[in-house]
């Protein structure tokens, strides 16, 4: 291929509407890729206030069950699929070339691609609500229920999901290859793979996780695209298929998806901790080995979803599900042993850090509790599982993106976001979140199943449930000091210059925001925190 | 930015251009990136083969009585296959010209190898409409479901590859590949490779395994 010579933008923030339709650079694309990603947070979350109004008391007041349906399917699709997983890989584009010292992604333009992919797929899966009605069997969509249409709201709605999430999907891989080549073919020399900063080992991870995974949740869609319109037998066990198939191939992806949702938050985390209590990550190595390790269990779980079904060998994916228990504890200790004797500074980041630590830990133990077989059985498909789930997803990637997005706003356009707003928005969504969640352990050990829309006053659900409306609200009350918190700070904001929280990583050597090809010049690399080297007149031969 | 007198990489106005061809040595850029897509293609042929052995193993009986002997009426499965195999040949061949700058039979070898995919594609295209004649279709029971998914999706697989080979084709025409410029010619040939792969073992599969 030929040698093109790039001519590099005039400005990288000031430039208008069309030089962002058509940029190739990675900050701007992470930048895109952070404000779809809230856009379809802010969908999805609007749809669970829905959902939480009417669980709020038995009966039903303000949806049918068929909207309910769709309500909680589409909330959990987007939230997943066009939220957090997109979102955290908005944070890598921009953040990783930074880290390692590169000008941009191996492959701008197809990096580009990616992200546009995005609000197509996303606006794919939304249309059913304009077609006859969203996808309704669930964000999991097991047949026969997603082929058999029981339910009168499942038009065209399930085929626009399939056809967004392969969409999506793509998006995801391609987005794993160029992280990838971007890891392991763009480093700045001194860059060694020992001496990148963690964010950048759990990018790693996590895009080999989408690269191996989610091609075979594309087969399993595909497969269920062609038994719902072109009479194909996959999944129907009238005629010889399997529906047992589905929840295989189903979960080989969307467990590995769940280290998708959570590794780059822990690298996150892994960025900030250090920073905030003026020590180094303890443990680095361990750090690194760990994430390998969870990458490479992770594929190997993916039954633990299935336990009821029968169908899969217990023994085997529990003992897998207690051991992948393991590489998270000892990054549990990383990050304690990082705080421990630190000078800490409460900052918003550190504070939604720490958010993170715990409520990730709840959201674990739960999960390992949920490994044991007996247990499961019992909680299967109960509020349980909501509580659980939502303690790794919101507690951790939730927290652990807010955490992310108060450390690298100021990078992102030169200004601070405000402090005071920041931990008022903490106080409200830790609460908000433990209000909304923590009751669910015990409607799920009282027996409350998941996915209805309408319970028996004499069940005695009430109180709990009307508890997790009432956090669910707050949760979205503290969105609004958020916004808030980012109109005013991007007009109004105090200047951040190039380092305000005296960082150890490259990102922090050059300007904020940063000019098109990120650097000028770099600073020498001879360990995993060169500017801390820098600051300290640490160079070679320590 | 710091002061820093450590500078080490003044940074031009072109600073991508010169990762495309790593001048550290090593795997290029855009190869990587093939092989990694590759690692995800073979991943998706994994979920498709996985759905196959799992329906093919709870059937009672495979194939089913009526589709019994319906694959081996196809006449041209085998000569298809034989044309796929020499076509990777001949694309190694042209590999192999345009790395010692033969861009002549870099060219001869690229149309041959074009020619042999399309003749493929109307082989198997030949094949469906016989097959559609003896009655199995898509909807024929999971014998005729994983039947047409499985070749379906390795048939666009090889389109999409004759697309990419004949995208090669055009710009060596041009004279854009040259033995340090050929990156795009690497990642069209490891892509047919990987076609030509998959359909050993969906032939092997299909048509040579004994049924039960």
């Amino acid at each position: 291929m030929a040698t093109t010579t790039l001519t590099p933008a005039a400005s990288a923030y000031r430039s208008g509407l069309y030089a962002w339709l058509t940029t190739t650079d990675h900050k701007k694309i992470g930048i895109m890729y952070l404000i779809n990603s809230f856009v379809f947070f802010f969908i999805a979350g609007l749809m669970v206030l829905v959902v939480r109004a009417e669980l709020a008391q038995p009966g039903l007041q303000f949806v049918t069950d068929a909207t309910y349906n769709e309500l909680f399917s589409m909330h959990a699709t987007v939230m997943i699929f066009v939220f957090i997983i997109p979102i955290l890989a908005g944070f890598a584009n921009y953040v990783v070339p930074l880290q390692i010292g590169a000008p941009d992604m191996a492959f701008p333009r197809i990096n580009a691609m990616s992200f546009w992919m995005l609000p197509l797929g996303g606006t794919l899966l939304l249309l059913g609500f304009v077609t006859g009605g969203a996808a309704a069997a669930g964000w999991t969509s097991y047949p026969p229920l997603s082929e058999d249409r029981p339910l009168a709201a499942i038009g065209s709605g399930q085929d626009l999901w399939i056809v967004g999430l392969v969409l999506i999907g793509t998006s995801s891989i391609l987005g794993a290859i160029n992280f990838l080549v971007t890891i392991f073919k763009m480093r700045a020399p001194g860059m060694t793979l020992f001496r990148m900063p963690i964010l950048v080992w759990t990018v790693l991870v996590t895009s080999v996780l989408v690269l191996m995974a989610t091609p075979v949740i594309t087969s399993a869609l595909i497969m269920l695209f062609i038994d719902r319109n072109y009479g194909g037998s996959f999944f129907d066990p009238r005629v010889g298929g399997d529906p047992i198939l589905y929840q295989n191939v189903f979960w080989f992806y969307s467990h590995p998806a769940v280290y998708v949702m959570v590794l780059p938050a822990m690298g996150m985390i892994s960025e900030i901790l250090p920073v905030f209590s003026r020590k180094p990550l303890f443990g680095y190595k361990a750090f690194v080995f760990a994430t390998a390790g969870i990458g490479a269990l992770g594929f190997s779980v993916w039954a633990h979803h299935m336990f009821t079904t029968g169908a899969v060998y217990l023994p085997f994916f529990s003992l897998m599900t207690f051991l992948i228990a393991v590489p998270t504890g000892v990054k549990m200790f990383n990050w304690i042993f990082t705080l421990w004797r630190g000078k800490l500074t409460l900052a918003t980041p550190l504070l939604f850090a720490l958010g993170f630590l715990s409520m990730f830990l709840i959201g674990g133990i739960d999960g390992a509790f949920s490994a044991a077989v007996p247990v499961d059985f019992a909680l299967h498909d109960t509020y349980w599982v909501v509580s659980h789930l939502h303690y790794v997803l919101f507690g951790g990637s939730v927290f652990g993106v807010m955490a992310g997005f108060y450390f690298y706003f100021p990078k992102m356009t030169g200004r601070m976001l405000n402090e005071t707003v920041g931990k008022l928005q903490f106080v409200l969504m830790c609460s908000g979140f433990n209000l909304t969640f923590f009751p669910m352990h015990e409607l799920g050990l009282a027996g409350m199943p998941r996915r209805i829309a309408d319970y028996s006053s004499a069940a005695g659900w009430n109180d709990l449930n009307m508890l997790a409306t009432i956090g669910g609200f707050t949760i979205a009350a503290s969105m609004i000091p958020f916004l808030w918190n980012v109109f005013v700070s991007l007009r109004s904001g105090k200047p951040a210059g190039d380092d305000p929280w005296e960082a150890n990583t490259l990102e922090w050597a050059t300007s904020s925001p940063p000019p098109p090809y990120n650097f000028d010049h770099l600073p020498e690399i001879r360990s995993e925190r060169p500017l801390f080297d820098l600051r300290h007149g640490r160079t070679a031969g320590h | 930015m710091t002061t820093d007198s450590h500078a080490l990489v003044p940074v031009e106005h072109s600073p991508i251009a010169g990762f495309a061809h790593d001048s550290r040595g090593g795997i290029s850029n855009p190869v990587l990136g093939m092989l990694l897509f590759l690692t995800s293609e073979v991943m998706f042929f994994g979920g498709l083969f996985a759905a196959y052995f799992s329906v093919r193993a709870n059937a009672p009986q495979w194939p089913p009585e009526e589709f019994r002997a319906t694959l081996q009426i196809l006449p041209l499965v085998g000569p298809a296959t034989i044309l796929l195999i020499l076509s990777s040949f001949t694309c190694q061949f042209a590999v192999w010209a345009i790395r010692r700058d033969d861009r002549t039979a870099f060219l001869r070898n690229m149309t041959v190898t074009v020619a042999l995919g399309i003749t493929f594609l109307l082989m198997q295209g030949t094949d469906y409409v016989t097959l559609g004649s003896e009655g199995l279709t898509l909807s024929s029971g999971t014998f005729g479901t994983t039947y047409y998914t499985l070749t379906g999706f390795h048939g666009a697989h090889v389109f999409g590859g004759v697309i990419m080979l004949s995208v090669v084709l055009y710009r060596g025409m041009a004279g854009q590949f040259s033995s340090r410029h050929h990156d795009a010619v690497e990642g069209a040939s490891l892509y047919w490779h990987f076609v030509d792969v998959v359909w050993i073992l969906l032939f092997s599969l299909l048509y040579l395994l004994p049924g039960r």
